[in-house]
């Protein structure tokens, strides 16, 4: 009997498609429902990020930081005044730590609810980003009352942070905390513990470790795969090393070590490690300044300095060379999406289109940060 | 002679155009119970509480530029829509929606017609809306139709074997294809009670039938944009929109009809009760929706055919087994 | 009324038979068949035989010409290029076939007589419906029944073979 002869077929999934989670295109070659073949394409949101940064003033890229990763703003603050201060080599007040470090870890928070909420669209269940947008917007409305924005906040400057916390920010934040353990049970029993969720997700998209190190895949997504790797405790910054909280890696259970549902069940489990990170910096938060600006930011001539952050994407790092002046020479990021973009077409073949956009919304990136 | 053909308009135009308002609202309602559901508020902003919002979804989808793809077939492409609303609109011919009434001194039954194969009429008219969604993929000549066509014929295929089998259990207990009839032997206890299994299986199957989460392959928005229509706009999308929800009316009549013993029910009178019997079955598909992911493909078809297909035929079986040994009929 | 309702019946299935063979798009064909299969079943239902009506679309319409045209757009025939008769030989065994089939029907036309020619007979109570029919096929005809679902069976497991050979 003569072989069928099938046509492969190219499929253009994305700029605008719904399951591509912004202005990404994957192309897809396709024999019937099975992906063979993805190559993405990406660019379509180049803003010239880092061009910008050689005209700016320090502090003036702090808010074009905020417009990388939009859903994480104050983590791409972090990272940034971080690389700043250590070109300065500045001190910082120690109330000043703990706020920046109570609001990165519920800006991770906020991003990881949005991230469930997706996938569960991304699986063809309307409900669960409703309640994801829910639960994000009490944090937004914190973040709101110290610094005035709820999406692209600006508030960390070199040196500490633009504003202290308002009266009252400490007990609504506890008691978001509480709330927020009850609605995380609820998000288990529509997505974690459904069957046809977990159907979906287990032995999807399966990211083999050493592939995963190999492509420098960083963030949750790694820690999915089996590797216990946190920048927050392997190579600390501020003052994480002071807090308790556990690393969550992928397991054998219901899934698949580094397949979408640990991806995803690495992130639900990560609300809850930073919630107690929160809490633990919301007993210890000391009186005093919340920023000591230094007189003026010109880091010497020729001082470069490369700083990383764990940001709820992954790794995100900047890489700041100063000539004296106080705008930078060169300003690059490494930003954790456009590593895992490029890891697509590793491990994204063999597949069923419905299980590529589960992979690929699982590994969570945001177009604003992967073309900057 | 002219008489009864002029109650029989009567009663076509009336029943027709109750449906078809419970179709427009059952937008609405839809809208509202998931926007509850999903803790938003649902369509609010035309006429008080949103009442007016089909209207003014009407009003936009008829007044929007009607496209037609430039490669595409133009004649299917324009005859598809109508393919797949005539049949959903057909079904309800036959379905009982009362006892009897007497107009004009003449008792007549509530519900258009009474045919002895009426069951095997629905799934006939059924079976004619896949050719719609088929050849509405095909005929768009786009990627994303071709495949949402082609999958959705396919689950529809699939999923009318087990939907068929499910309910000759029912068939098997009242001796009849004829829904008033079927409706009549569950005068003291529906049919749910004597075939729960066939009831899931029902429920299941039609699902899978109409479309519905957790079977919504054919418009499976994060991978096929959105299946066989992507390529239709403005009254051609509307005719789609309208036979989808046709199909969930349709089946939540017909699982009243079958199962939950149709217009039966103490002290409101008959259409009350198959009003209300209807409305829980659409408040369940509904909640469903809100509720749950969506199933993928191949494991669609594996359910179909690996579990839903089994149990029917086993459910069958016993029941059959069952009224030959009781002494039943036939 | 009846009969004129036949007569347009049976014009409109012979008319869209013909669209099958003379229409170049085999989906257009296909859909012909569609018609002819309909118009074959709304003539059952005028001749009292409802549930042969109703199956008729189910399986025909329904079940047997969804698969043809889903067969179609999948192997995209659409687009190939019409299939062309050449050949003398092939013509000549063209024109022998129709004659036979000409033949066959005027036989059998002239066989029953002209329509009309015998008086309709009353129906029998209970006449076409799935219990007379299902009495029927389990008692008269039980071994053609049995017959066919073997062949079915075959058919079925026949064709289970032949595609998972490929997996």
């Amino acid at each position: 009997m003569s072989e069928v002869r099938t046509e492969e077929m190219v499929l253009n999934m994305g700029p605008q498609h719904p399951s591509t989670h912004g202005v990404f295109r994957v192309e897809l070659v396709t024999d019937g429902e099975i992906v063979t073949e993805t190559r993405p394409h990406i660019g379509y949101l180049h803003r010239c990020f880092e061009k910008h940064a050689e005209h700016l003033q320090y502090t003036g890229i702090i808010p074009f930081t905020d417009r990388l990763d939009y859903l994480s703003g104050m983590n791409q603050n972090f990272g940034f005044v971080l690389a700043v201060e250590k070109l300065l080599g500045s001190e910082i007040p120690e109330r000043a730590e703990y706020i920046r470090v109570i609001m990165a870890e519920l800006n991770r928070i906020a991003s990881h609810l949005m991230m469930i909420g997706h996938m569960g669209t991304d699986a063809g269940a309307i409900t669960p980003v409703l309640y994801g947008f829910r639960d994000r917007e009490y944090i937004l409305d914190l973040f709101e009352e110290v610094s005035g924005a709820r999406l692209l906040y600006n508030y960390y400057r070199v040196g500490g942070v633009i504003a202290d916390l308002t009266p009252g920010f400490v007990e609504k934040t506890r008691k978001y905390l509480d709330y927020l353990e009850r609605v995380l049970n609820e998000f288990d029993q529509l997505l974690s513990e459904n069957k046809i969720f977990r159907g979906r997700t287990v032995g999807v998209g399966v990211l083999p470790p050493k592939v995963a190190v190999d492509y420098a895949v960083t963030g949750p997504n790694l820690r999915a795969c089996g590797v216990n790797w946190d920048l927050r405790r392997d190579e600390p910054y501020s003052i994480y090393p002071r807090f308790k909280f556990d690393v969550v890696v992928g397991r054998e259970g219901p899934g698949v070590v580094g397949d979408s549902w640990n991806r995803y069940w690495v992130r639900v489990q990560e609300i809850r490690e930073s919630a107690k990170i929160v809490r633990q910096a919301l007993d210890g938060l000391p009186e005093g300044d919340f920023i000591k600006a230094p007189k003026s930011i010109r880091p010497p001539k020729g001082s470069e300095v490369y700083h990383r952050t764990e940001t709820p994407r992954g790794e995100l790092g900047y890489y700041v060379i100063s000539d004296g002046t106080p705008t930078p020479v060169r300003v690059k990021v490494r930003s954790p999406g456009f590593v895992h973009i490029s890891a697509i077409p590793a491990f994204c073949t063999n597949m069923m289109v419905a299980d590529l956009v589960m992979a690929m919304g699982t590994l969570d990136f945001v177009m604003g940060e992967v073309d900057r | 002679m002219s008489q009864t053909v002029v109650v029989d308009i009567v009663r076509i135009a009336v029943i027709l155009g109750m449906f078809l308002g419970c179709v427009a609202y059952l937008v609405w309602v839809e809208r509202k119970l998931l926007g509850h559901i999903q803790i938003r508020v649902g369509p609010k902003r035309v006429g008080p509480y949103g009442l007016l919002q089909p209207i003014a979804d009407f009003v936009k989808l008829v007044s929007k530029e009607d496209l037609t793809p430039p490669n595409a077939h133009r004649a299917l492409f324009r005859l598809a829509p109508a393919i797949a609303l005539v049949p959903a609109i057909l079904s309800i011919a036959v379905i009982p929606f009362g006892g009897t009434i007497r107009v004009l001194g003449r008792e007549m039954p509530i519900g258009i017609a009474d045919i002895n194969v009426g069951l095997l009429y629905v799934f006939a008219m059924s079976s004619m809306g896949v050719f719609g969604i088929a050849l509405a993929g095909w005929s768009s000549n786009n990627k994303y139709s071709l495949m949402g066509g082609l999958r959705s014929s396919a689950q529809l295929i699939s999923y009318e074997v087990s939907l068929g089998l499910s309910v000759l259990g029912v068939v098997l207990l009242a001796g009849t294809f004829s829904l008033r009839e079927i409706v009549a032997a569950q005068h003291p206890i529906p049919f749910v009670a004597l075939q729960p299994v066939g009831f899931l299986l029902f429920l299941m199957a039609s699902s899978a039938e109409i479309a519905r989460i957790p079977f919504d392959l054919p418009e499976a928005e994060t991978e096929l944009v959105a299946g066989f229509h992507t390529e239709y706009s403005s009254m051609k999308f509307a005719m789609f929109f309208v036979a989808e929800y046709a199909n969930l009316v349709t089946v939540s009549a017909m699982a009243v009809t079958l199962f939950l013993g149709g217009w039966n029910g103490p002290f409101l009178p008959g259409p009350i009760w198959f009003a209300l019997k209807t409305a829980a079955m659409l408040f369940l598909f509904i909640w469903v929706r809100g509720t749950l992911p969506r199933y993928r493909y191949d494991q669609l078809m594996r359910f179909g055919w690996k579990f839903l297909l089994p149990v029917a035929l086993l459910n069958l079986l016993v029941t059959a087994l069952i009224v030959a040994l009781s002494g039943g009929e036939g | 009324m009846n009969q004129i309702g036949f007569v347009l019946l049976s014009v409109l299935a012979v008319g869209s038979a013909l669209s099958v063979i003379l229409q170049r798009n085999p989906v257009m064909s296909a859909l012909s068949l569609v018609v002819t299969i309909f118009s074959l079943a709304l003539a059952f239902l005028s001749l009292g035989s409802s549930f042969v009506a109703v199956v008729q679309v189910i399986v025909y319409a329904g079940a047997v010409m969804v698969l043809f045209v889903f067969v179609i757009m999948l192997l995209d025939l659409g687009r190939r290029e019409p299939f062309k008769l050449t050949g003398v030989g092939r013509k000549i065994l063209g024109i022998a076939a129709v004659a036979a089939f000409l033949f066959q029907i005027s036989a059998s036309l002239s066989a029953v007589g002209v329509m009309g020619a015998r008086p309709p007979e009353p129906l029998p109570p209970g006449y076409g419906t799935a219990l007379a029919i299902g009495r029927s096929v389990f008692t008269d005809y039980v071994y053609p029944f049995e017959a066919a679902s073997v062949l079915l069976l075959a058919a079925m497991v026949g064709a289970l073979i032949l595609a998972k050979r490929r997996i």
